[in-house]
């Protein structure tokens, strides 16, 4: 028993690869970056705090009690949806244990049949047929899975994640299939509750200078100043937001799926995944069944349980290292890779360089070739996140 | 439990001889559903007809739990009007079906597979990806067939 008591139980998001931070014993699940999600809390409460401070009591005597009553539902329905969203899984997929991805390694080389030396094999893409639509799933190198549909790998977080929409700094987080929701309801109710404050501000100014005078209006209350300022720029960033996941969440895509142009309609490619119905698709999205989370954070670790491929060390929250680059089987690309296979991982890379913009409804990125006919053309990336970036970035120039 | 140290003993008595992968049927979309197609390895080890009716159970269980229609709108409604609180102290429509399934592969492992020297993997600890087959050398065990 004595043995027992001086071993410290490990629970199993201690060991999970993947560049996220974790607090409260794997209950609470965030991106590394943190400043922007705590400047989003500041703000909402920051502002929240001013109204009930300075509007709410001359509006409840002289409108209606109701005005503050409301305001705080809405509060509380806002801080809640952000808590959600934050800390919640967005949908990350387990990477293969060694055994599992030698089996998938042994399929590949089954499919691509002999190889002559000298000869580049295929890239590592598997075509499945939704819907009577040809989909292609790619290979993650660092997950060592083959992505499901409309499953993307994240650099920021390092993870593959299903359904991914976006990473979002401002909630701290990854957008994925099991918080898209809690995002939606976010933005949505963020945007009633700035619209509100903003409009009961403008009343609150005009009743009183009716009585005092405009200056003196601004003197008494100078928090609405402030206030009429945050809510002006959120308006329209938050209320477009909005609009924009209303339009994707009506024909069933992602953020992702949008950027890329994935289902754009050329060469006759649709959306395999609309019910070519608009409710249908806001009902799947928005009231569909609750997915679980397959990470089983708070799980005990057992001694005999494999670990995952790239765990090399165990992830810590405060210096978790890039474990990609650490792995022994010979799937990160090097100088051994044949060419051919680099134009795909490139892409790969591209495709990960292209989620790190923080505001997904800015104009859609140039269209970057899908598979480059000299490894040469490929652009050139911003400063890569990772160390396997970096390495991919200088095999690709190197040639 | 008697029956997982029955297995346990499994695992140590005999040598993991490999391991078989069923993947992922995409051809329907993102829902979960997996391959029922006969993996050559367990030619000598099972019977089709148990296996394919096996993968079809997990199948239809999956599609259960994924099921959207009013039982689901109602738990997103009620759970919505609660910011999801109620979630805190409910267990969902799927964890409740996962249980299920939990249960439904240990009586299969336990009745069909376990004496045939095959160990089914729950695919939620792979993350819902891969039904994981582990084929033990036939040693300690007698002939089962």
């Amino acid at each position: 028993m004595s043995a027992v008591m001086m071993t410290r139980k490990v629970r199993k998001w201690e060991k999970l690869p993947g560049k996220n931070t974790f607090c409260c014993d794997g209950r609470v699940m965030m991106a590394r970056q943190k400043g922007v999600f705590y400047l989003t809390l500041f703000l909402i409460v920051g502002t929240c705090s001013l109204f009930f401070a300075f509007e709410c009591p001359y509006l409840a005597i002289h409108l209606s009690p109701a005005i503050p009553v409301f305001a705080i539902l809405l509060f509380f329905f806002v801080m809640a949806m952000l808590l959600r969203t934050s800390f919640s899984d967005p949908g990350v997929l387990l990477r293969a244990l060694p055994e599992e991805a030698t089996f998938i390694e042994m399929e590949i080389e089954a499919t691509n049949g002999n190889v002559p030396a000298g000869q580049r094999p295929p890239p590592r893409i598997r075509n499945v047929q939704i819907n009577g639509q040809i989909v292609k799933l790619k290979y993650c190198y660092t997950c060592k899975i083959f992505r499901p549909p409309r499953a993307s790998h994240c650099s920021i977080c390092d993870n593959c994640v299903d359904r991914f929409d976006h990473h979002c700094p401002w909630v701290g987080n990854c957008v994925g299939k099991r918080n898209y929701r809690y995002f939606y309801l976010f933005t949505l109710s963020l945007s009633l509750l700035t619209i509100y404050i903003f409009t009961f501000n403008i009343v609150h100014v005009v009743m009183r200078s009716v009585n005092s005078g405009f200056v003196k209006t601004l003197q008494d209350t100078p928090g609405t100043v402030l206030e009429v300022l945050v809510c002006f720029f959120t308006l329209w960033s938050v209320v477009g937001l909005t609009g924009f996941h209303t339009y994707l969440i009506s024909l069933n895509q992602t953020t992702n799926e949008d950027i890329k142009g994935s289902w754009s309609g050329k060469n006759r490619v649709q959306n395999p995944y609309s019910h070519k119905n608009i409710i249908n698709n806001c009902c799947e999205v928005l009231c569909g069944p609750a997915y679980p989370s397959v990470l089983d954070r708070r799980g005990l670790m057992r001694d005999d349980l494999p670990v995952p491929t790239s765990a090399a060390e165990p992830a810590t929250n405060s210096n978790p290292v890039p474990q990609t680059t650490k792995t022994t089987a010979p799937l990160i690309p090097n100088e051994h890779t044949p060419d051919d296979a680099k134009p795909s991982i490139a892409d790969s890379a591209i495709a990960q360089a292209e989620k790190r913009s923080p505001s997904p409804r800015e104009e859609k990125m140039p269209s970057l070739p899908k598979s480059p006919p000299t490894p040469t053309k490929v652009p050139p990336l911003a400063s890569p996140e990772t160390d396997a970036e970096a390495s991919i970035i200088a095999k690709v120039k190197a040639l | 439990m008697a029956e997982t140290h029955n297995l346990q003993d499994l695992q140590h008595q005999a040598a993991v001889a490999s391991k078989v992968y069923v993947q992922r049927d995409y051809n329907s979309g993102t829902i979960c559903r997996f391959q029922t197609k006969f993996p050559s390895e367990l030619e000598s080890r099972v019977d089709r007809q148990q296996f394919e009716e096996t993968m079809q159970t997990l199948n239809n269980l999956y599609a259960e739990a994924e099921k959207i229609g009013g039982k689901s709108y109602l738990e997103g409604c009620l759970a919505c009007m609660t910011a999801y609180t109620i979630f805190l102290c409910m267990e969902t429509h799927y964890e409740k079906v996962l249980k299920k399934i939990a249960r439904f592969i240990k009586e299969q492992n336990e009745k069909i597979y376990a004496p045939l020297g095959l160990l089914l993997t729950d695919p939620i600890e792979r993350g819902l990806r891969v039904v994981e087959i582990t084929i033990f050398e036939d040693r300690s065990i007698g002939s089962g067939r």
